[in-house]
C-alpha cells in the first residue's frame, strides 16, 4: 500500500506543478489552455540542458524559463492585444508541441546523465518516513517533489496572507476595482501569467527527467489538460491542488496496479479513467454554492481602462 | 477664494472614435470646498472626472493639483495626488471583505495585517463618523455599506480631493441625509469635494459652487447662492424647458389587467427577493415602483415576463394564471406583454446584431417554416424608426453603436409595436438626457391613454410622482405601500424605501 | 511608469486597412518564424520555399493538399456552429472518431451492402456518431451550465482510448499476425474519386454553402446566433436555450463525425485510433481565423492545408522534422491573432513634451520647459488616419458609464 502511495506521488507531482500553475494564472484573471503545451516546452528544454550540462539545477531553471517564455507570449497576445484567451492558449500548445518535438527530434532515445538522476534520487527524511502511510507520502521522495510541497506551502500564503497575493486576487475578481485602486494591473497578469507558465514548465521537466528519464516525443499526453481541469476541482486554491493531483497520480497508476492484482482488464480502457473521472470532476464543479470556491469574477474577460 | 485651487483643469478635450466627449472643459475646485458639476446624461462628467482619477487620459489640455502640474497615466499616480474618486458603480470586489478592499493596491510590509490594520480602519471611521464593519464581505453588504465602504477606502489613502459620481442614486433619503452630513465633515476638516449629479434638489442643498457641462463643454460656474433651479436647467439643456411631466388622466375607469397574489421568488444566490408581493396593474394606469436598488425590483419584473422562477403565488393576466409559464408560453397564450428590462443591450436586444434582427427578436418564432423572413422585419424597422424618430446610419447598423436614447427607442418601439396590453418598463430613462427622457414618458403616457396598463420601476422620485397614477414601493421584496401619486410626498414614499410600514391609506388597492 | 503611446478604440475600420494590417501580420508571422528557423541553422527561404513546393508543386502535390484540406473545411464548419453559439466546442477530434467509429461500425458489418446504399449509411452512422457524442457535454451545459471546455476535451482522449482499446483488442485484425490492426473495409465502403481526389472534396463544398445559409438565413441560425450574444437575451425572447444548445452541438458534432467517415473510408479504409490526426483541434484555429464566417473558412483551411501538406514535404525533402509546421503554424497564429488589436484600436503616440516634439513625430520628448500638459500627437506610423469615417448617429452619446 505504501508502495502504492509513493508511486501516486510520482505520478502526481507533474500534475500539481502545472495546477499550481495554472491556478496563479487563473486567479490574476487569465485562462491559459496552453498548460500542455509550456509543459512541453518545460519537458524539452529541462532534457537539453541536463543532456547537455549535466547540472539538474540548471535544467529546472532552464525548464522554469521555457514555460515562462511561452507564458510570455500568451500575456503579450491576451493582456497587451486583447486577444482571446481561449484560442491563443490552444495556440500556445500547439505551438509548444511543435517547439518540443522539433527540438528534441535529434534526443530522442537519449538518455539523462546520471549526475541529474544521482540528484533525482528518493531522499529520506529520517523518523517521518517511519510513520504508517503518511510517512510514504511525505518521505522517501525525490528533491522535485519536496520543491513541489514547498510551492503548496508557498503559495498558499502568497495568495491569502501577503498585499501582492491580495492586489494578484482582486485583479483577477475585479479587474477594474483593482485598476481604480491603484494595482497595476498589466505588470501584475504579466508576472503571474510567467510564473504560472514557468510552474508548468517545472511539471513537464519533472516528466522528461524523472518519471522517464529518456527523451520520447509528447511525453505530458494530455496531463496539462487534466491540470486545467484540477484547477476547477481545487476551486483554485494550492493546498486542495495537492489533493486533486495526488487522487489523480492515484488514479492514473491504478491500472498497474490491478493487474498485479491479477485483476484483468484492458490497459486502454484502464487510461481512460483519469479523463473520464475529470469530466464527473467538472460536473460536480458545476456545484458549487460557496461564492469564494466560484471561479475568479473576470475570469478570461480582456481588460482595457478605457472599454466603455 | 485667492489660495491656490485644489484642482484647476484647463482646456481638458477627450474623444472617443469619433464622439468628443469633452470638449475644452475648464473646472476649478478650491479646498473647503464642495463643488457640484451639474450636466445632463451624455454632457461628459463622468468622463471628465474619470480623467481626474488616472482612468482616462486627456486628448489635451492641462491638470494642475494643488498648484503642480500633473499627468496620470493610471489611478495609482491620482491616488498619490490624494485625489479619491466613488464611481458610481462601485469598485469594490465582491469575495473580499471591507478591510481587504480598502488596502487594495496600497504599498506596504509584504504580509496583510489584519489587526493593525482594523485598529487603523476603526480610527479613520470614528474621525469622520463613518460606520464600515472591517470583517464583513462585500457581497454581504447593502448598497449603503459600500457605499460607506467606498468612502472608508478613499480617507484611508489620505485623500483630500473627493469625486463622487452620482452617490445619490442609490440611497434612500435618509440615507441621502447621512451622506450629506459627511461631506460636510468633509469639508470642515478642509477636503475638497467634487460631486457629479444631475438632481437639481441636491445640487441646490449641498454645494457651494456649481459647474454645468453641456455636450461635452463646460457653460459656466456658478455660486450656489446666486441661482435658481430654472436658471440651472437652462443651461444644462441649453433652452428653456418645461420640467412638468404630463400626467394624462385616465380616459376611463381601469379595469383588473394584472394580478399578483402573494408571490415570492428566491434568487439564486438563495436569498428572498420577493416576499409575498400581491398587488394589481389596472388598464390605463401609470404604476410606479419604487424602492432602493435591489429591493425585488429586477425579480418582480422578471417573474412576471416568465424569465424568473416563484416559489409560489399566483399572477394573473386577465384572469389566466401565468406564473410559471415561460416567456414563449405566455406568447402562445395569446398574452401581449411589453417588457423593457433594466439591461438593455444585455436582456432585450443583441448588442451585435442590426436593427432589423432585433425588430424581429420576437415575432420571428411566429414565422413559418425554418428561413428568417428579413425582409418583413425592415418593413417594420422602417415604420418604426419613423414614427419614433430614430437616429441611426441605416438599418444594418449594430445597435451596440447608436446612443443610449436610441438604443432605448429601438427597444421600446419593438415592444410598442406588438401592441401590448400591458408594458413593464425597468429604469427605462435611465442614461438618457433631458428630451429624450421626456419622449419617453410621452410614449408611455400615449400608451396608457390607449388603455395600456404600465409598470414603471423608476429611481427619480419626483419623476415617479409626476408621471404614475400611484406608487408601489418595494423594500427587501416586500411592498411596503401603495401610495396615490398624486397626494403622497417624497418623504413618504422615502420612508416606505426605507422599510417603514404604511403611514396613512394611500391609494392602495 | 508611462508608457509613450495609448490605444484608442476605433469606431470602424475601412475594408482596405484591416486588410493591410492581416496582410502584414501574416509577412511579420512569417519573418518571425524565419529567425527562429535561422536560431536551428535553417534558411527560412529553403524552408518557406519547400512548403510551397510540396503543397502546390506539382498536380499530385495539389492533390494532396486538397485532400488535407477536405477534413480540416468540414470540421471547422462543425466547429462554427458551436462557436457561433460561443460554445467552446473543443472536442474536435473526439467527434471525428466517434463518427468513424460509427461509419466503420456499419462498412465492417455490412460490407456485402451495394455502394450506393452503403456509403450513404456510413454517412448517416458518422454524423450520428459524432453527433450524439457531442450532444453529452451539450446536455450537461445545457441543463447544468457544466463547462464545456474541459468537457468536450476530455471527450477526445475518451474516444481515441476508446478506440485504441477496440484496435488492440476486440476488433483486431485476427488475420493481420500479430499487427494491432482493424480490418479493411471492403470495395463498397470506400468513397470513390472525382479527378484523382475523393469526393469527400465535393461534399466539403456543398457543406460550405449550406452551413453558411444554415446559420445567415434559418430560423434556428438566428437563435444560435442570439444565444451565442446573450443567453439572457435569449431567454427574454423565448428562445428555448436547451433545445438550441443541443441542436446545435448535434449539428456541430454530426459534421466533425461526416470527417470521420470521409476519413476512414478514403484515407485509411478502416478504422484507426489516429484518425482524426488534429484536424480537430486544428479547426479550433481556422474556424476563428476565418472569423466564423463559413465561406472564409474555406479559404483558410486551404491555406492551412498548404502548410500541413508543405511541412510533410519538408520532412522527406530536407529531413527536417514535421514538426516545424507546427512551430510555423504557432508563430503565424500568435501574429494574427495578436493582430486584431490593431483592428480593433488604434495607436497613438503621446509625447509629454513640445510642439517641436510633435513637429518631429518623436515618440519621447522630455520637455525643456517643464510643462507636461498632456499633450497628444498621432504619428502615422500604424495609423495615420485620424477616424475619417466620422459617424453622426443624432443625439451622441458621449458620456462612459452613462451611455447605458
Amino acid at each position: 500500500m505504501s508502495g502504492f502511495l509513493a508511486a501516486a506521488i510520482v505520478a502526481a507531482t507533474p500534475l500539481l506543478f502545472a495546477t499550481l500553475g495554472e491556478v496563479i494564472a487563473e486567479k490574476s484573471g487569465s485562462l491559459n489552455l496552453g498548460v500542455e503545451g509550456m509543459m512541453l516546452m518545460g519537458a524539452v528544454i529541462g532534457f537539453t540542458v541536463a543532456y547537455g550540462t549535466g547540472n539538474p539545477a540548471a535544467a529546472m531553471i532552464a525548464a522554469f524559463a521555457a514555460g515562462g517564455a511561452g507564458a510570455f507570449i500568451f500575456a503579450i497576445v491576451t493582456v497587451s492585444l486583447q486577444a482571446n484567451q481561449v484560442v491563443t492558449g490552444l495556440t500556445l500548445t500547439i505551438f509548444g508541441s511543435g517547439f518540443s518535438s522539433f527540438v528534441g527530434d535529434r534526443m530522442i532515445g537519449q538518455s539523462v546523465p546520471a549526475s541529474v538522476l544521482k540528484f533525482f534520487a528518493p531522499i529520506d527524511i529520517p523518523l517521518i518516513g517511519d510513520i504508517p502511510f503518511v510517512g510514504s507520502v511525505l518521505s522517501g521522495h525525490d528533491a522535485f517533489v519536496y520543491l513541489g510541497y514547498v510551492m503548496v506551502i508557498v503559495l498558499s500564503i502568497y495568495l491569502y496572507r501577503t498585499r501582492a497575493g491580495l492586489n494578484m486576487r482582486a485583479v483577477g475578481e475585479n479587474t477594474a476595482a483593482a485598476d481604480a485602486s491603484g494595482v497595476n494591473i498589466t505588470l501584475y497578469k504579466y508576472a503571474h501569467i510567467i510564473f504560472g507558465g514557468g510552474l508548468c514548465g517545472l511539471g513537464g521537466a519533472y516528466l522528461s527527467l524523472v518519471t522517464v528519464p529518456i527523451w520520447q516525443a509528447d511525453v505530458v499526453t494530455g496531463r496539462g489538460w487534466i491540470a486545467v481541469a484540477l484547477v476547477i476541482f481545487a476551486s483554485w486554491n494550492p493546498i486542495k491542488a495537492f489533493f486533486g493531483a495526488f487522487l489523480f497520480g492515484a488514479l492514473s497508476i491504478l491500472g498497474l496496479r490491478l493487474q498485479s492484482m491479477g485483476i484483468h482488464i484492458s490497459q486502454y480502457l484502464v487510461d481512460l479513467f483519469p479523463y473520464a473521472a475529470t469530466i464527473v470532476i467538472v460536473i460536480i464543479g458545476t456545484h458549487k454554492n460557496r461564492k469564494e470556491d466560484l471561479p475568479p469574477g473576470n475570469l478570461s474577460e480582456p481588460y482595457s481602462r478605457e472599454n466603455r | 477664494m485667492t489660495a491656490t485651487p485644489a484642482i484647476r483643469m484647463e482646456n481638458i478635450t477627450k474623444s472617443f472614435g469619433s464622439v468628443t466627449a469633452n470638449d475644452g472643459i475648464n473646472l476649478t475646485v478650491y479646498n473647503g470646498e464642495i463643488h457640484a458639476l451639474l450636466g445632463e446624461n451624455g454632457a461628459g462628467k463622468s468622463t471628465l472626472m474619470n480623467m481626474l482619477s488616472g482612468i482616462y487620459r486627456p486628448d489635451s489640455g492641462s491638470v494642475r493639483v494643488n498648484g503642480e502640474p500633473v499627468n496620470f497615466a493610471s489611478p495609482r499616480d491620482s491616488i498619490k495626488k490624494g485625489i479619491g474618486m466613488i464611481h458610481q458603480h462601485f469598485k469594490l470586489v465582491d469575495v473580499m471583505t471591507a478591510a481587504e478592499n480598502i488596502i487594495l493596491g496600497r504599498r506596504g510590509g509584504f504580509f496583510t495585517k489584519e489587526a493593525s490594520l482594523i485598529k487603523r480602519i476603526a480610527d479613520i471611521s470614528d474621525r469622520y463618523g463613518l460606520d464600515v464593519n472591517p470583517r464583513k464581505k462585500v457581497y454581504e453588504m447593502s448598497v449603503g455599506e459600500k457605499q460607506t465602504l467606498e468612502i472608508v477606502k478613499v480617507l484611508y489613502r489620505g485623500a483630500r480631493i473627493l469625486i463622487m459620481d452620482e452617490p445619490t442614486a442609490v440611497l434612500t433619503p435618509q440615507e441621502i441625509d447621512g451622506l450629506f452630513r459627511i461631506i460636510r465633515n468633509m469639508k470642515e476638516q478642509g477636503c475638497a469635494v467634487v460631486i457629479i449629479t444631475h438632481k437639481l434638489n441636491e445640487v441646490m442643498e449641498i454645494s457651494d459652487r456649481i459647474t454645468v457641462l453641456r455636450r461635452g463643454r463646460s457653460v459656466d460656474t456658478i455660486r450656489t447662492e446666486d441661482v435658481e433651479i430654472p436658471a440651472l436647467i437652462e443651461m444644462m439643456v441649453g433652452r428653456k424647458v418645461d420640467m412638468k411631466i404630463r400626467r394624462e388622466a385616465p380616459p376611463v375607469e381601469g379595469k383588473e389587467l394584472l394580478r399578483l397574489d402573494r408571490v415570492t421568488v428566491v434568487d439564486s444566490d438563495r436569498k428572498v427577493a420577493l416576499d409575498g408581493v400581491s398587488f394589481t396593474l389596472n388598464t390605463s394606469e401609470i404604476l410606479g415602483v419604487a424602492g432602493v436598488a435591489g429591493s425585488g425590483q429586477k425579480e418582480l419584473c422578471e417573474t412576471i415576463a416568465g424569465l424568473q422562477s416563484a416559489e409560489k403565488g399566483r399572477i394573473f393576466f386577465d384572469g389566466k394564471n401565468i406564473l410559471g409559464k415561460s416567456p414563449r408560453e405566455i406568447i402562445r397564450l395569446g398574452i401581449r406583454m411589453g417588457f423593457i428590462p433594466e439591461d438593455r443591450l444585455g436582456m432585450g436586444l443583441v448588442a451585435s446584431m442590426d436593427i432589423v434582427r432585433n425588430i424581429i427578436l420576437k415575432e420571428y418564432q411566429g414565422q413559418k417554416g425554418i428561413v428568417l423572413k428579413r425582409g418583413f422585419g425592415a418593413e417594420k424597422a422602417r415604420g418604426i424608426i419613423e414614427r419614433l424618430d430614430i437616429q441611426t446610419p441605416n438599418l444594418t447598423t449594430p445597435v451596440s453603436k447608436l446612443s443610449g436614447g436610441n438604443i432605448q427607442k429601438v427597444l421600446l418601439g419593438r415592444e410598442i409595436d406588438s401592441d401590448p396590453k400591458a408594458l413593464i418598463t425597468a429604469y427605462p430613462v435611465r442614461g438618457l438626457d433631458i428630451g429624450a427622457s421626456y419622449r419617453i414618458y410621452d410614449l408611455l403616457n400615449e400608451q396608457k391613454s390607449r388603455g395600456v396598463g404600465v409598470i414603471f420601476i423608476g429611481e427619480d422620485l419626483d419623476v415617479l410622482l409626476e408621471l404614475c397614477d400611484r406608487v408601489l414601493v418595494l423594500s427587501g421584496g416586500k411592498i411596503t405601500g401603495i401610495v396615490d401619486a398624486r397626494r403622497a410626498s417624497k418623504e413618504e414614499i422615502g420612508f416606505l424605501m426605507a422599510g417603514g410600514t404604511h403611514m396613512r391609506g394611500g391609494g392602495g388597492s | 511608469m508611462i508608457f509613450p503611446f495609448m490605444a484608442i478604440k476605433r469606431d470602424d475600420i475601412p475594408k482596405k486597412r484591416a486588410a493591410v494590417i492581416r496582410i502584414s501580420s501574416v509577412l511579420l508571422s512569417l519573418l518571425f518564424a524565419g529567425v527562429v528557423l535561422l536560431f536551428f541553422d535553417l534558411n527560412p527561404f529553403v524552408v518557406f520555399g519547400t512548403i510551397i513546393e510540396g503543397s502546390v508543386g506539382s498536380a499530385a502535390r495539389i492533390q494532396q493538399t486538397i485532400v488535407k484540406a477536405v477534413p480540416l473545411t468540414v470540421a471547422s464548419l462543425g466547429v462554427l456552429v458551436a462557436f457561433k453559439m460561443k460554445f467552446w466546442n473543443i472536442g474536435g477530434e473526439g467527434q471525428i472518431v466517434m463518427g468513424a467509429l460509427a461509419a466503420s461500425f456499419v462498412a465492417l458489418n455490412f460490407g456485402d451492402v451495394p455502394r450506393p446504399i452503403l456509403l450513404p449509411l456510413m454517412a448517416i452512422a458518422a454524423v450520428a456518431g459524432g453527433g450524439v457524442w457531442a450532444l453529452i457535454p451539450a446536455a450537461f451545459k445545457a441543463k447544468m451550465g457544466t463547462n464545456e471546455v474541459i468537457f468536450t476535451l476530455m471527450m477526445n482522449y475518451i474516444a481515441i482510448k476508446f478506440v485504441t482499446y477496440l484496435q488492440y483488442g476486440p476488433w483486431r485484425d485476427p488475420a493481420s499476425k500479430g499487427f494491432p490492426k482493424i480490418p479493411n473495409f471492403s470495395d463498397n465502403g470506400l468513397l470513390p474519386s472525382l479527378f484523382g481526389i475523393h469526393i469527400g472534396w465535393i461534399f466539403a463544398l456543398i457543406l460550405v454553402v449550406l452551413v453558411y445559409l444554415f446559420i445567415n438565413y434559418t430560423k434556428k441560425g438566428y437563435e444560435i446566433a442570439v444565444v451565442g450574444a446573450s443567453i439572457d437575451t435569449a431567454k427574454y425572447a423565448g428562445i428555448n436555450i436547451p433545445s438550441v444548445i443541443m441542436i446545435a452541438m448535434f449539428v456541430s458534432g454530426g459534421l466533425c463525425g461526416l470527417v470521420g467517415m470521409i476519413q476512414a473510408s478514403a484515407i485509411e479504409k478502416t478504422l484507426v485510433y489516429g484518425i482524426s490526426a488534429n484536424y480537430g483541434f486544428t479547426a479550433i484555429i481556422t474556424t476563428w481565423l476565418a472569423r466564423l464566417n463559413a465561406v472564409a473558412v474555406l479559404f483558410v483551411c486551404v491555406a492551412f492545408a498548404m502548410l500541413l501538406q508543405g511541412a510533410a514535404f519538408i520532412q522527406l525533402a530536407m529531413n527536417v522534422p514535421a514538426a516545424v509546421a507546427g512551430v510555423v503554424q504557432g508563430v503565424l497564429l500568435f501574429f494574427v491573432l495578436g493582430s486584431e488589436f490593431f483592428l480593433r484600436y488604434r495607436i497613438r503616440f503621446t509625447g509629454r513634451g513640445s510642439l517641436a516634439a510633435k513637429a518631429r513625430g518623436a515618440r519621447k520628448n522630455p520637455s525643456a520647459d517643464g510643462q507636461r500638459g498632456g499633450e497628444v500627437y498621432e504619428t502615422g506610423k500604424i495609423d495615420g488616419e485620424s477616424s475619417a469615417d466620422e459617424r453622426t448617429c443624432g443625439e451622441t452619446s458621449a458620456d462612459g458609464e452613462e451611455a447605458r
